[in-house]
Protein backbone atom coordinates (compact mmCIF):
# COMPACT_ATOMS: atom_id res chain seq x y z
CA UNK A 1 0.00 0.00 0.00
CA UNK A 2 1.28 3.24 -1.21
CA UNK A 3 0.21 7.05 -0.04
CA UNK A 4 1.43 9.78 -1.74
CA UNK A 5 1.25 12.71 0.50
CA UNK A 6 0.91 16.32 -0.17
CA UNK A 7 3.08 18.88 1.51
CA UNK A 8 2.48 22.36 2.74
CA UNK A 9 4.83 25.57 2.05
CA UNK A 10 3.73 29.09 2.47
CA UNK A 11 5.56 32.47 3.02
CA UNK A 12 9.01 30.53 2.13
CA UNK A 13 8.08 27.72 4.51
CA UNK A 14 7.39 24.23 5.17
CA UNK A 15 4.63 24.00 7.23
CA UNK A 16 4.53 21.30 10.37
CA UNK A 17 1.04 19.68 9.28
CA UNK A 18 3.62 18.37 6.70
CA UNK A 19 4.69 15.72 9.39
CA UNK A 20 0.76 14.88 10.39
CA UNK A 21 0.58 13.77 6.66
CA UNK A 22 3.95 11.52 7.73
CA UNK A 23 1.97 9.97 11.06
CA UNK A 24 -1.55 9.30 8.59
CA UNK A 25 0.42 7.59 6.08
CA UNK A 26 1.72 5.45 9.38
CA UNK A 27 -1.06 4.71 11.01
CA UNK A 28 -2.62 3.31 7.10
CA UNK A 29 0.33 1.72 7.09
CA UNK A 30 1.32 2.76 4.36
CA UNK A 31 4.49 3.42 2.28
CA UNK A 32 5.31 7.19 1.74
CA UNK A 33 6.20 9.19 -1.22
CA UNK A 34 5.51 13.06 -0.79
CA UNK A 35 5.18 15.76 -3.50
CA UNK A 36 6.59 19.59 -2.05
CA UNK A 37 6.07 22.58 -4.51
CA UNK A 38 8.42 24.58 -1.97
CA UNK A 39 12.38 24.40 -1.92
CA UNK A 40 15.28 22.15 -1.30
CA UNK A 41 16.75 24.22 1.41
CA UNK A 42 13.36 23.23 3.48
CA UNK A 43 12.45 19.62 2.81
CA UNK A 44 11.23 17.59 5.07
CA UNK A 45 12.72 14.45 7.03
CA UNK A 46 10.60 11.03 6.26
CA UNK A 47 11.73 7.69 4.63
CA UNK A 48 10.44 8.00 0.93
CA UNK A 49 10.74 9.22 -2.49
CA UNK A 50 10.01 13.24 -2.22
CA UNK A 51 8.78 15.10 -5.55
CA UNK A 52 9.92 18.58 -5.50
CA UNK A 53 8.74 21.17 -7.79
CA UNK A 54 10.48 24.20 -7.14
CA UNK A 55 7.70 26.99 -5.14
CA UNK A 56 9.52 30.07 -6.96
CA UNK A 57 8.65 28.51 -10.46
CA UNK A 58 5.38 27.07 -9.87
CA UNK A 59 4.33 29.38 -6.89
CA UNK A 60 2.86 28.96 -2.96
CA UNK A 61 -0.33 29.44 -4.74
CA UNK A 62 -1.10 28.29 -8.19
CA UNK A 63 -4.08 25.15 -8.43
CA UNK A 64 -3.67 24.77 -11.86
CA UNK A 65 -0.07 24.39 -11.94
CA UNK A 66 0.27 22.18 -8.50
CA UNK A 67 -2.61 19.76 -9.82
CA UNK A 68 -0.43 18.72 -12.91
CA UNK A 69 2.64 18.57 -10.58
CA UNK A 70 0.57 15.66 -8.36
CA UNK A 71 -0.68 14.43 -11.18
CA UNK A 72 2.96 13.96 -12.55
CA UNK A 73 3.79 12.05 -9.03
CA UNK A 74 0.38 10.05 -9.10
CA UNK A 75 2.03 9.07 -12.75
CA UNK A 76 4.64 7.71 -11.57
CA UNK A 77 3.93 6.42 -7.99
CA UNK A 78 0.49 4.75 -8.56
CA UNK A 79 -0.52 5.57 -4.78
CA UNK A 80 -3.32 3.79 -2.92
CA UNK A 81 -3.89 7.24 -1.25
CA UNK A 82 -3.37 10.78 -2.28
CA UNK A 83 -3.17 12.64 1.06
CA UNK A 84 -3.70 16.10 2.01
CA UNK A 85 -4.11 18.52 5.41
CA UNK A 86 -8.11 19.80 4.96
CA UNK A 87 -6.96 23.26 5.02
CA UNK A 88 -7.23 26.58 2.67
CA UNK A 89 -4.49 24.76 0.40
CA UNK A 90 -5.60 20.99 0.67
CA UNK A 91 -9.75 21.54 0.10
CA UNK A 92 -8.82 24.03 -2.44
CA UNK A 93 -6.41 21.32 -4.31
CA UNK A 94 -7.57 18.17 -3.64
CA UNK A 95 -10.59 17.95 -5.29
CA UNK A 96 -8.89 19.28 -8.47
CA UNK A 97 -6.40 16.36 -8.14
CA UNK A 98 -9.42 13.85 -7.47
CA UNK A 99 -11.87 14.97 -10.19
CA UNK A 100 -8.74 14.89 -12.90
CA UNK A 101 -8.61 11.18 -11.98
CA UNK A 102 -12.07 10.41 -11.53
CA UNK A 103 -11.52 9.41 -8.15
CA UNK A 104 -13.48 9.20 -4.85
CA UNK A 105 -12.50 12.14 -2.34
CA UNK A 106 -13.17 11.83 1.27
CA UNK A 107 -12.89 15.15 3.11
CA UNK A 108 -11.53 15.85 7.05
CA UNK A 109 -10.68 12.70 8.27
CA UNK A 110 -10.60 12.63 11.90
CA UNK A 111 -9.83 8.81 12.24
CA UNK A 112 -9.18 5.45 10.92
CA UNK A 113 -11.90 2.89 12.13
CA UNK A 114 -11.86 -0.94 10.54
CA UNK A 115 -10.58 0.55 6.90
CA UNK A 116 -12.80 2.89 6.65
CA UNK A 117 -12.58 6.57 7.29
CA UNK A 118 -14.45 8.51 10.08
CA UNK A 119 -15.37 11.70 9.05
CA UNK A 120 -17.63 14.37 10.79
CA UNK A 121 -20.33 16.36 10.08
CA UNK A 122 -23.40 18.69 11.04
CA UNK A 123 -21.20 20.79 12.69
CA UNK A 124 -19.38 17.58 14.46
CA UNK A 125 -22.55 16.96 16.26
CA UNK A 126 -22.58 13.67 14.31
CA UNK A 127 -20.09 11.30 12.58
CA UNK A 128 -19.98 9.53 9.32
CA UNK A 129 -18.01 5.93 8.73
CA UNK A 130 -16.68 6.68 4.59
CA UNK A 131 -15.98 3.94 2.19
CA UNK A 132 -14.29 4.76 -0.75
CA UNK A 133 -15.06 2.97 -4.02
CA UNK A 134 -12.15 2.12 -6.26
CA UNK A 135 -8.50 1.93 -6.43
CA UNK A 136 -7.00 5.35 -5.20
CA UNK A 137 -8.93 7.42 -2.81
CA UNK A 138 -8.10 11.25 -2.17
CA UNK A 139 -8.05 12.10 1.19
CA UNK A 140 -7.89 15.20 3.34
CA UNK A 141 -7.36 15.03 7.27
CA UNK A 142 -8.25 17.07 9.82
CA UNK A 143 -5.47 19.58 10.77
CA UNK A 144 -4.10 18.23 14.19
CA UNK A 145 -6.15 14.71 14.08
CA UNK A 146 -3.11 13.17 13.59
CA UNK A 147 0.37 13.52 14.89
CA UNK A 148 3.68 12.22 15.05
CA UNK A 149 5.52 10.40 18.25
CA UNK A 150 8.72 11.78 18.34
CA UNK A 151 10.65 14.15 16.27
CA UNK A 152 10.26 13.60 12.16
CA UNK A 153 13.45 11.25 10.67
CA UNK A 154 15.01 10.35 7.57
CA UNK A 155 16.32 11.70 4.54
CA UNK A 156 14.12 10.98 1.00
CA UNK A 157 15.52 10.01 -2.04
CA UNK A 158 14.75 13.31 -3.99
CA UNK A 159 13.62 13.64 -7.77
CA UNK A 160 12.81 16.96 -9.46
CA UNK A 161 9.34 17.73 -11.17
CA UNK A 162 9.16 20.25 -14.12
CA UNK A 163 6.13 20.75 -15.82
CA UNK A 164 6.30 21.78 -20.04
CA UNK A 165 3.83 23.89 -19.63
CA UNK A 166 2.74 26.63 -17.28
CA UNK A 167 -0.37 28.34 -18.33
CA UNK A 168 -2.67 28.68 -15.14
CA UNK A 169 -6.37 30.33 -14.81
CA UNK A 170 -5.23 31.39 -11.85
CA UNK A 171 -2.87 34.24 -10.67
CA UNK A 172 -1.33 34.57 -7.33
CA UNK A 173 -1.06 38.11 -6.61
CA UNK A 174 0.43 38.26 -2.45
CA UNK A 175 -0.36 37.81 1.00
CA UNK A 176 -2.34 40.18 3.20
CA UNK A 177 -1.18 39.55 6.93
CA UNK A 178 -3.22 39.34 9.19
CA UNK A 179 -4.30 42.23 11.29
CA UNK A 180 -2.36 43.57 14.23
CA UNK A 181 -3.64 42.06 17.72
CA UNK A 182 -4.59 44.49 19.92
CA UNK A 183 -5.11 42.00 22.40
CA UNK A 184 -3.04 39.06 23.42
CA UNK A 185 -4.79 36.42 24.17
CA UNK A 186 -2.24 33.91 24.19
CA UNK A 187 -0.43 35.45 27.63
CA UNK A 188 -4.21 35.38 29.51
CA UNK A 189 -4.45 32.97 31.81
CA UNK A 190 -8.12 33.10 31.72
CA UNK A 191 -10.27 33.72 29.01
CA UNK A 192 -14.05 34.39 28.77
CA UNK A 193 -15.21 33.90 25.23
CA UNK A 194 -18.56 35.12 23.67
CA UNK A 195 -20.36 32.68 21.12
CA UNK A 196 -23.39 33.54 18.58
CA UNK A 197 -25.75 32.23 21.42
CA UNK A 198 -24.92 35.52 23.06
CA UNK A 199 -27.82 36.93 20.88
CA UNK A 200 -27.11 40.30 20.06
CA UNK A 201 -23.92 42.81 20.01
CA UNK A 202 -25.39 45.10 23.08
CA UNK A 203 -24.67 41.80 25.38
CA UNK A 204 -20.89 41.09 24.47
CA UNK A 205 -20.00 43.39 27.12
CA UNK A 206 -21.90 41.34 29.94
CA UNK A 207 -19.53 38.72 29.15
CA UNK A 208 -16.00 40.75 28.70
CA UNK A 209 -17.32 41.89 32.39
CA UNK A 210 -17.01 38.37 33.50
CA UNK A 211 -13.52 38.06 32.33
CA UNK A 212 -12.48 41.18 33.67
CA UNK A 213 -14.35 39.86 37.26
CA UNK A 214 -12.14 36.68 36.27
CA UNK A 215 -8.83 39.05 35.62
CA UNK A 216 -8.88 37.57 32.03
CA UNK A 217 -9.83 38.95 28.46
CA UNK A 218 -12.76 38.22 26.67
CA UNK A 219 -12.59 35.59 23.46
CA UNK A 220 -15.07 35.10 20.76
CA UNK A 221 -16.32 32.81 18.20
CA UNK A 222 -15.88 33.71 14.42
CA UNK A 223 -19.44 34.42 13.88
CA UNK A 224 -19.51 37.15 16.77
CA UNK A 225 -16.29 38.70 14.99
CA UNK A 226 -17.74 38.64 11.48
CA UNK A 227 -20.96 40.17 12.37
CA UNK A 228 -18.82 43.33 14.07
CA UNK A 229 -19.49 42.72 17.86
CA UNK A 230 -16.03 42.09 18.96
CA UNK A 231 -12.81 43.08 16.88
CA UNK A 232 -11.13 40.25 15.11
CA UNK A 233 -8.24 40.31 17.98
CA UNK A 234 -10.20 38.52 20.13
CA UNK A 235 -11.29 35.61 17.55
CA UNK A 236 -10.11 32.43 19.29
CA UNK A 237 -9.82 29.28 16.56
CA UNK A 238 -7.68 28.42 13.35
CA UNK A 239 -8.36 31.63 11.56
CA UNK A 240 -8.05 33.66 15.14
CA UNK A 241 -5.64 32.80 17.84
CA UNK A 242 -4.69 29.95 19.21
CA UNK A 243 -4.71 30.04 23.19
CA UNK A 244 -3.70 27.72 26.17
CA UNK A 245 -5.17 29.58 29.47
CA UNK A 246 -5.77 28.47 32.84
CA UNK A 247 -9.76 28.67 32.74
CA UNK A 248 -11.48 29.29 29.65
CA UNK A 249 -15.17 29.87 29.38
CA UNK A 250 -17.24 29.62 26.39
CA UNK A 251 -20.47 31.20 26.31
CA UNK A 252 -23.10 30.58 23.78
CA UNK A 253 -20.81 28.48 21.51
CA UNK A 254 -21.49 25.28 20.00
CA UNK A 255 -17.76 23.81 19.77
CA UNK A 256 -17.44 23.81 15.82
CA UNK A 257 -13.71 22.07 15.11
CA UNK A 258 -12.69 25.37 14.17
CA UNK A 259 -13.52 27.08 17.14
CA UNK A 260 -11.73 24.04 19.66
CA UNK A 261 -8.63 23.83 17.24
CA UNK A 262 -7.84 27.48 19.02
CA UNK A 263 -8.81 26.62 23.07
CA UNK A 264 -8.30 22.63 23.13
CA UNK A 265 -5.06 23.24 25.20
CA UNK A 266 -6.73 25.54 27.84
CA UNK A 267 -5.65 23.80 30.81
CA UNK A 268 -9.39 24.08 32.59
CA UNK A 269 -12.82 24.32 30.03
CA UNK A 270 -16.18 25.58 30.90
CA UNK A 271 -18.87 25.42 28.26
CA UNK A 272 -21.93 27.30 28.72
CA UNK A 273 -25.02 26.28 26.79
CA UNK A 274 -28.72 25.50 26.55
CA UNK A 275 -28.21 22.66 24.34
CA UNK A 276 -26.87 20.18 26.70
CA UNK A 277 -25.69 17.93 23.20
CA UNK A 278 -23.98 20.75 22.09
CA UNK A 279 -20.64 19.51 20.86
CA UNK A 280 -18.48 21.66 23.01
CA UNK A 281 -19.67 19.50 25.78
CA UNK A 282 -17.07 16.43 24.68
CA UNK A 283 -13.99 18.59 25.54
CA UNK A 284 -15.08 20.74 28.47
CA UNK A 285 -14.35 20.15 32.13
CA UNK A 286 -18.03 21.43 33.25
CA UNK A 287 -20.90 21.79 30.52
CA UNK A 288 -23.39 24.23 32.51
CA UNK A 289 -26.91 23.75 30.74
CA UNK A 290 -28.28 27.37 31.00
CA UNK A 291 -29.11 30.51 29.11
CA UNK A 292 -25.82 32.29 28.71
CA UNK A 293 -27.57 36.29 29.76
CA UNK A 294 -28.91 34.31 32.64
CA UNK A 295 -26.11 32.44 34.13
CA UNK A 296 -23.02 34.92 33.18
CA UNK A 297 -24.56 37.90 34.71
CA UNK A 298 -25.06 36.10 38.29
CA UNK A 299 -21.63 34.59 37.87
CA UNK A 300 -20.47 38.03 37.63
CA UNK A 301 -22.35 39.02 40.34
CA UNK A 302 -21.31 36.24 42.70
CA UNK A 303 -17.14 36.77 41.88
CA UNK A 304 -17.85 40.41 43.17
CA UNK A 305 -18.82 38.88 46.44
CA UNK B 1 -23.76 38.02 -17.41
CA UNK B 2 -24.88 34.22 -16.58
CA UNK B 3 -24.57 33.99 -12.48
CA UNK B 4 -25.16 30.68 -11.09
CA UNK B 5 -25.50 30.32 -7.37
CA UNK B 6 -25.64 26.65 -5.91
CA UNK B 7 -27.99 26.09 -2.61
CA UNK B 8 -28.03 23.83 -0.29
CA UNK B 9 -30.89 23.53 2.56
CA UNK B 10 -29.47 22.01 5.91
CA UNK B 11 -30.85 21.40 9.44
CA UNK B 12 -30.56 24.17 12.23
CA UNK B 13 -27.31 22.89 13.80
CA UNK B 14 -28.78 23.04 17.08
CA UNK B 15 -30.96 20.31 16.45
CA UNK B 16 -31.12 17.12 17.45
CA UNK B 17 -30.21 14.77 15.54
CA UNK B 18 -31.62 10.94 14.90
CA UNK B 19 -30.90 8.74 12.68
CA UNK B 20 -32.97 7.13 9.51
CA UNK B 21 -33.55 3.80 9.24
CA UNK B 22 -30.80 2.73 7.32
CA UNK B 23 -28.66 4.11 9.41
CA UNK B 24 -26.60 6.29 6.98
CA UNK B 25 -28.47 9.91 7.66
CA UNK B 26 -29.97 11.73 10.07
CA UNK B 27 -34.09 11.79 10.13
CA UNK B 28 -35.67 14.54 8.87
CA UNK B 29 -38.49 14.51 10.75
CA UNK B 30 -39.35 17.47 13.22
CA UNK B 31 -35.87 19.45 11.79
CA UNK B 32 -36.68 23.19 10.89
CA UNK B 33 -34.51 23.75 7.59
CA UNK B 34 -32.37 26.87 6.21
CA UNK B 35 -30.46 27.64 3.70
CA UNK B 36 -26.82 26.74 4.55
CA UNK B 37 -24.95 29.29 6.00
CA UNK B 38 -22.34 29.51 3.49
CA UNK B 39 -24.66 29.60 0.53
CA UNK B 40 -26.21 33.06 1.98
CA UNK B 41 -22.92 34.94 1.58
CA UNK B 42 -22.87 33.21 -2.09
CA UNK B 43 -26.35 34.33 -3.01
CA UNK B 44 -25.75 37.99 -1.72
CA UNK B 45 -22.49 38.23 -3.44
CA UNK B 46 -24.23 37.48 -6.56
CA UNK B 47 -26.70 40.23 -5.99
CA UNK B 48 -24.13 42.64 -5.05
CA UNK B 49 -22.59 41.82 -8.35
CA UNK B 50 -25.62 42.28 -9.73
CA UNK B 51 -26.07 45.88 -8.80
CA UNK B 52 -22.96 46.67 -9.56
CA UNK B 53 -23.69 45.97 -13.11
CA UNK B 54 -26.48 48.00 -13.35
CA UNK B 55 -29.06 44.93 -12.87
CA UNK B 56 -27.68 43.08 -15.96
CA UNK B 57 -26.50 39.70 -15.18
CA UNK B 58 -28.95 37.07 -14.51
CA UNK B 59 -28.90 35.18 -11.40
CA UNK B 60 -29.83 31.29 -11.43
CA UNK B 61 -30.23 29.76 -7.84
CA UNK B 62 -29.93 25.97 -8.22
CA UNK B 63 -31.12 23.61 -5.37
CA UNK B 64 -30.52 19.68 -5.46
CA UNK B 65 -32.94 17.91 -2.97
CA UNK B 66 -36.72 17.64 -1.99
CA UNK B 67 -39.19 19.49 -2.45
CA UNK B 68 -38.41 21.18 0.84
CA UNK B 69 -35.67 23.06 -0.45
CA UNK B 70 -37.88 25.29 -2.47
CA UNK B 71 -38.06 26.79 0.43
CA UNK B 72 -34.35 28.22 0.66
CA UNK B 73 -34.65 28.75 -3.11
CA UNK B 74 -37.78 31.40 -2.46
CA UNK B 75 -35.24 33.40 0.50
CA UNK B 76 -32.81 33.67 -2.74
CA UNK B 77 -35.52 34.70 -5.18
CA UNK B 78 -36.27 37.02 -2.39
CA UNK B 79 -33.01 38.54 -1.74
CA UNK B 80 -32.49 39.06 -5.68
CA UNK B 81 -31.89 36.16 -7.46
CA UNK B 82 -33.98 36.24 -10.75
CA UNK B 83 -35.00 32.55 -11.31
CA UNK B 84 -34.74 29.10 -9.82
CA UNK B 85 -33.87 25.56 -10.95
CA UNK B 86 -34.81 22.52 -8.50
CA UNK B 87 -33.28 19.46 -9.28
CA UNK B 88 -35.56 17.22 -7.70
CA UNK B 89 -33.91 14.32 -5.30
CA UNK B 90 -35.50 12.77 -2.24
CA UNK B 91 -32.34 10.54 -2.22
CA UNK B 92 -29.79 13.29 -2.30
CA UNK B 93 -28.40 11.87 0.72
CA UNK B 94 -27.18 9.06 -0.54
CA UNK B 95 -25.43 10.97 -3.86
CA UNK B 96 -21.84 11.59 -2.88
CA UNK B 97 -19.95 15.10 -3.97
CA UNK B 98 -18.95 13.92 -6.96
CA UNK B 99 -22.23 13.18 -7.99
CA UNK B 100 -24.12 16.56 -6.62
CA UNK B 101 -21.19 17.98 -8.47
CA UNK B 102 -21.48 16.28 -11.90
CA UNK B 103 -25.32 17.36 -11.97
CA UNK B 104 -25.04 20.89 -11.43
CA UNK B 105 -21.79 21.12 -14.11
CA UNK B 106 -23.91 19.51 -16.42
CA UNK B 107 -27.08 21.29 -15.91
CA UNK B 108 -24.07 24.49 -16.13
CA UNK B 109 -22.49 23.44 -19.37
CA UNK B 110 -26.46 23.88 -21.25
CA UNK B 111 -26.75 27.32 -20.08
CA UNK B 112 -23.27 29.20 -20.64
CA UNK B 113 -22.70 30.32 -16.97
CA UNK B 114 -20.08 33.15 -16.87
CA UNK B 115 -19.98 32.76 -13.06
CA UNK B 116 -20.82 30.33 -10.05
CA UNK B 117 -20.94 30.85 -6.73
CA UNK B 118 -21.10 28.11 -4.13
CA UNK B 119 -20.42 27.93 -0.72
CA UNK B 120 -17.24 26.88 0.77
CA UNK B 121 -18.89 23.91 2.55
CA UNK B 122 -22.33 22.51 3.31
CA UNK B 123 -23.14 22.85 7.48
CA UNK B 124 -24.26 19.35 7.23
CA UNK B 125 -21.79 17.17 5.04
CA UNK B 126 -19.29 19.60 4.95
CA UNK B 127 -17.00 18.18 2.22
CA UNK B 128 -16.14 21.38 0.75
CA UNK B 129 -15.88 19.06 -2.63
CA UNK B 130 -18.75 20.66 -4.90
CA UNK B 131 -17.93 24.09 -6.08
CA UNK B 132 -14.34 23.06 -6.84
CA UNK B 133 -15.52 19.76 -8.78
CA UNK B 134 -17.50 21.51 -10.92
CA UNK B 135 -14.99 23.97 -11.53
CA UNK B 136 -12.92 21.64 -12.86
CA UNK B 137 -15.62 19.41 -14.67
CA UNK B 138 -16.45 22.39 -16.70
CA UNK B 139 -12.81 23.53 -16.96
CA UNK B 140 -13.19 26.76 -15.07
CA UNK B 141 -10.76 29.01 -12.66
CA UNK B 142 -11.51 28.36 -9.28
CA UNK B 143 -11.04 29.80 -6.18
CA UNK B 144 -11.73 28.92 -2.57
CA UNK B 145 -12.68 29.78 0.78
CA UNK B 146 -13.47 33.91 -0.17
CA UNK B 147 -13.64 36.60 2.42
CA UNK B 148 -13.01 39.38 -0.12
CA UNK B 149 -14.66 39.34 -3.64
CA UNK B 150 -14.29 42.58 -6.48
CA UNK B 151 -15.46 42.48 -10.11
CA UNK B 152 -13.94 44.76 -12.75
CA UNK B 153 -14.13 43.80 -16.57
CA UNK B 154 -13.62 40.33 -16.77
CA UNK B 155 -11.14 39.50 -13.93
CA UNK B 156 -12.65 38.66 -10.57
CA UNK B 157 -10.07 39.35 -7.28
CA UNK B 158 -10.34 37.09 -4.90
CA UNK B 159 -9.53 37.30 -1.44
CA UNK B 160 -8.77 33.68 0.11
CA UNK B 161 -8.71 33.77 3.97
CA UNK B 162 -5.54 31.06 5.05
CA UNK B 163 -5.03 29.39 8.41
CA UNK B 164 -4.20 32.17 11.22
CA UNK B 165 -5.67 35.59 10.03
CA UNK B 166 -3.37 35.88 6.74
CA UNK B 167 -4.73 36.39 3.47
CA UNK B 168 -3.86 35.26 0.07
CA UNK B 169 -5.22 37.80 -3.04
CA UNK B 170 -5.65 36.39 -6.61
CA UNK B 171 -7.08 37.15 -9.64
CA UNK B 172 -9.15 34.85 -12.23
CA UNK B 173 -10.94 35.36 -15.65
CA UNK B 174 -14.24 34.51 -16.16
CA UNK B 175 -15.42 31.92 -16.59
CA UNK B 176 -14.92 31.10 -12.90
CA UNK B 177 -15.92 29.40 -9.83
CA UNK B 178 -15.58 30.69 -6.44
CA UNK B 179 -16.36 29.30 -3.02
CA UNK B 180 -17.57 31.66 -0.25
CA UNK B 181 -16.76 31.78 3.55
CA UNK B 182 -18.40 33.57 6.45
CA UNK B 183 -17.50 36.57 6.96
CA UNK B 184 -17.58 37.53 3.25
CA UNK B 185 -20.15 40.09 3.57
CA UNK B 186 -23.54 40.90 5.37
CA UNK B 187 -26.37 38.77 3.66
CA UNK B 188 -29.57 41.03 3.76
CA UNK B 189 -33.05 40.17 4.81
CA UNK B 190 -35.55 39.80 2.26
CA UNK B 191 -38.01 42.56 2.62
CA UNK B 192 -41.76 42.13 2.78
CA UNK B 193 -42.43 43.63 -1.31
CA UNK B 194 -38.76 41.17 -2.10
CA UNK B 195 -41.28 38.60 -0.76
CA UNK B 196 -44.47 39.45 -2.69
CA UNK B 197 -42.13 39.74 -5.92
CA UNK B 198 -40.02 36.79 -5.18
CA UNK B 199 -43.52 34.44 -5.45
CA UNK B 200 -43.73 35.49 -9.04
CA UNK B 201 -40.39 34.50 -10.23
CA UNK B 202 -39.86 30.76 -11.93
CA UNK B 203 -38.58 27.89 -10.15
CA UNK B 204 -38.34 24.87 -13.21
CA UNK B 205 -38.04 21.49 -11.55
CA UNK B 206 -36.50 19.18 -12.95
CA UNK B 207 -35.61 15.09 -11.67
CA UNK B 208 -32.15 14.42 -10.85
CA UNK B 209 -32.16 11.17 -13.48
CA UNK B 210 -32.21 14.10 -16.35
CA UNK B 211 -29.06 15.53 -14.85
CA UNK B 212 -27.45 12.14 -13.37
CA UNK B 213 -25.19 9.97 -15.46
CA UNK B 214 -22.27 9.32 -12.63
CA UNK B 215 -21.66 6.31 -10.38
CA UNK B 216 -20.83 7.38 -6.52
CA UNK B 217 -17.52 7.07 -5.64
CA UNK B 218 -17.14 7.40 -2.16
CA UNK B 219 -20.29 6.07 0.58
CA UNK B 220 -21.07 6.64 3.63
CA UNK B 221 -21.60 3.25 5.66
CA UNK B 222 -23.00 4.40 8.81
CA UNK B 223 -23.49 7.50 10.48
CA UNK B 224 -23.51 7.78 14.45
CA UNK B 225 -22.94 10.28 17.22
CA UNK B 226 -19.31 10.75 18.32
CA UNK B 227 -18.47 8.61 21.14
CA UNK B 228 -18.32 10.97 24.34
CA UNK B 229 -14.60 11.34 25.59
CA UNK B 230 -13.74 13.02 28.66
CA UNK B 231 -16.32 12.65 30.94
CA UNK B 232 -16.91 15.92 32.00
CA UNK B 233 -19.32 17.14 34.45
CA UNK B 234 -22.97 18.48 33.40
CA UNK B 235 -24.36 20.81 35.84
CA UNK B 236 -28.32 21.15 35.39
CA UNK B 237 -30.95 22.73 37.33
CA UNK B 238 -31.38 26.34 39.02
CA UNK B 239 -28.47 29.02 38.04
CA UNK B 240 -28.31 30.10 41.92
CA UNK B 241 -27.24 26.27 42.09
CA UNK B 242 -25.34 25.88 39.33
CA UNK B 243 -23.01 28.90 40.11
CA UNK B 244 -22.48 27.49 43.78
CA UNK B 245 -21.86 23.70 41.91
CA UNK B 246 -19.32 25.68 39.45
CA UNK B 247 -17.57 27.91 42.11
CA UNK B 248 -17.25 24.63 44.20
CA UNK B 249 -15.00 22.73 40.84
CA UNK B 250 -12.97 25.98 39.97
CA UNK B 251 -11.44 26.71 43.77
CA UNK B 252 -10.82 22.73 43.82
CA UNK B 253 -9.53 22.25 40.54
CA UNK B 254 -7.59 25.72 39.11
CA UNK B 255 -5.96 28.27 40.91
CA UNK B 256 -7.94 31.21 39.39
CA UNK B 257 -10.31 31.79 42.06
CA UNK B 258 -7.78 31.87 45.02
CA UNK B 259 -8.12 35.41 45.16
CA UNK B 260 -11.91 35.32 45.27
C1 LIG C 1 -12.19 27.58 7.26
C2 LIG C 1 -12.95 27.96 8.48
C3 LIG C 1 -12.31 28.63 9.50
C4 LIG C 1 -13.00 28.97 10.66
N1 LIG C 1 -12.33 29.60 11.68
C5 LIG C 1 -12.96 29.81 12.85
C6 LIG C 1 -12.27 30.39 13.98
O1 LIG C 1 -11.08 30.74 13.91
N2 LIG C 1 -12.96 30.56 15.13
C7 LIG C 1 -14.27 30.20 15.26
O2 LIG C 1 -14.85 30.37 16.35
N3 LIG C 1 -14.95 29.68 14.22
C8 LIG C 1 -14.33 29.49 13.01
N4 LIG C 1 -15.04 28.97 11.97
C9 LIG C 1 -16.50 28.83 12.09
C10 LIG C 1 -16.94 27.56 12.79
O3 LIG C 1 -17.07 26.52 11.86
C11 LIG C 1 -18.32 27.79 13.45
O4 LIG C 1 -19.23 28.23 12.49
C12 LIG C 1 -18.28 28.80 14.59
O5 LIG C 1 -17.21 28.49 15.49
C13 LIG C 1 -19.60 28.79 15.34
O6 LIG C 1 -19.61 29.82 16.30
P1 LIG C 1 -20.58 29.76 17.56
O7 LIG C 1 -20.31 28.52 18.31
O8 LIG C 1 -20.44 31.06 18.27
O9 LIG C 1 -22.03 29.75 16.89
P2 LIG C 1 -23.07 28.56 16.70
O10 LIG C 1 -22.44 27.38 16.07
O11 LIG C 1 -24.25 29.17 16.05
O12 LIG C 1 -23.44 28.12 18.18
C14 LIG C 1 -24.18 28.88 19.06
C15 LIG C 1 -24.32 28.08 20.34
O13 LIG C 1 -24.96 28.88 21.32
C16 LIG C 1 -25.94 28.11 22.00
N5 LIG C 1 -26.96 29.05 22.46
C17 LIG C 1 -27.86 29.74 21.72
N6 LIG C 1 -28.58 30.56 22.51
C18 LIG C 1 -28.13 30.38 23.76
C19 LIG C 1 -28.49 30.93 25.02
N7 LIG C 1 -29.45 31.86 25.13
N8 LIG C 1 -27.82 30.51 26.11
C20 LIG C 1 -26.85 29.56 26.02
N9 LIG C 1 -26.47 29.02 24.86
C21 LIG C 1 -27.10 29.41 23.74
C22 LIG C 1 -26.44 27.11 21.00
O14 LIG C 1 -26.95 25.95 21.65
C23 LIG C 1 -25.17 26.81 20.19
O15 LIG C 1 -24.47 25.72 20.73
C24 LIG C 1 -14.37 28.65 10.79
C25 LIG C 1 -15.02 27.99 9.76
C26 LIG C 1 -14.33 27.63 8.61
C27 LIG C 1 -15.03 26.89 7.53
N1 LIG D 1 -27.68 19.45 -2.79
C1 LIG D 1 -27.08 20.59 -3.19
N2 LIG D 1 -27.74 21.47 -3.98
C2 LIG D 1 -27.15 22.61 -4.41
N3 LIG D 1 -25.91 22.97 -4.06
C3 LIG D 1 -25.19 22.15 -3.27
C4 LIG D 1 -25.73 20.90 -2.80
N4 LIG D 1 -24.79 20.30 -2.03
C5 LIG D 1 -23.72 21.13 -2.01
N5 LIG D 1 -23.95 22.24 -2.75
C6 LIG D 1 -23.06 23.41 -2.95
O1 LIG D 1 -21.72 23.02 -2.74
C7 LIG D 1 -21.16 23.69 -1.61
C8 LIG D 1 -20.20 22.77 -0.91
O2 LIG D 1 -20.88 21.65 -0.40
P1 LIG D 1 -20.13 20.37 0.18
O3 LIG D 1 -19.16 19.90 -0.87
O4 LIG D 1 -21.22 19.39 0.48
O5 LIG D 1 -19.42 20.82 1.43
C9 LIG D 1 -22.36 24.16 -0.80
O6 LIG D 1 -22.05 25.29 -0.02
C10 LIG D 1 -23.36 24.49 -1.91
O7 LIG D 1 -23.08 25.74 -2.49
Amino acid sequence: MKALLIAEYRQGKLLDSTYELVAFAKELGAETAMVLVGSAADAPKFEGRLYLADAAKYGEYNPDLHKKLVLAAVAKENPDYIVFIHSSYGWDLAPRVAASLRTGQVSEVVALVDGKFEVTCCNAKMRRSVAAKGTTTVVTIQAGAFSLQGEPQGSPQVEALELAETAAKVEFVGYEAAEQKEVDLTRAEVIVSAGRGVGKKENVPVIAELARALGGELGASRPVVDAGWAPHSHQVGTTGQTVSPKLYIACGISGAIQHLAGMKKADFIVAINKDKDAPIGEIADVLVVADVMQFVPAMTARCAR
Amino acid sequence: MKILVCIKQVPDMESRFKLNSDGTWYDETDLAFRMNEYDEYAVEQAVQLKEQLGGEPEITVLSIGPDRVVEAMKKALAMGADRGVHIQDPKYYQKDPWQIASAIARHAASQNYDLVFTGMQSQDRGSAQVGVTVAEILGFACATTLVGFSYDNGVITAKRELEGGTKGVAKLKLPAVVTCQLGLNTPRYPTLPNIMKAKKKEIAVQPIAELLQEEELTATARMYPPARKGGGIVIEGDVKDQIEKLFGILKEKTTVLRAA
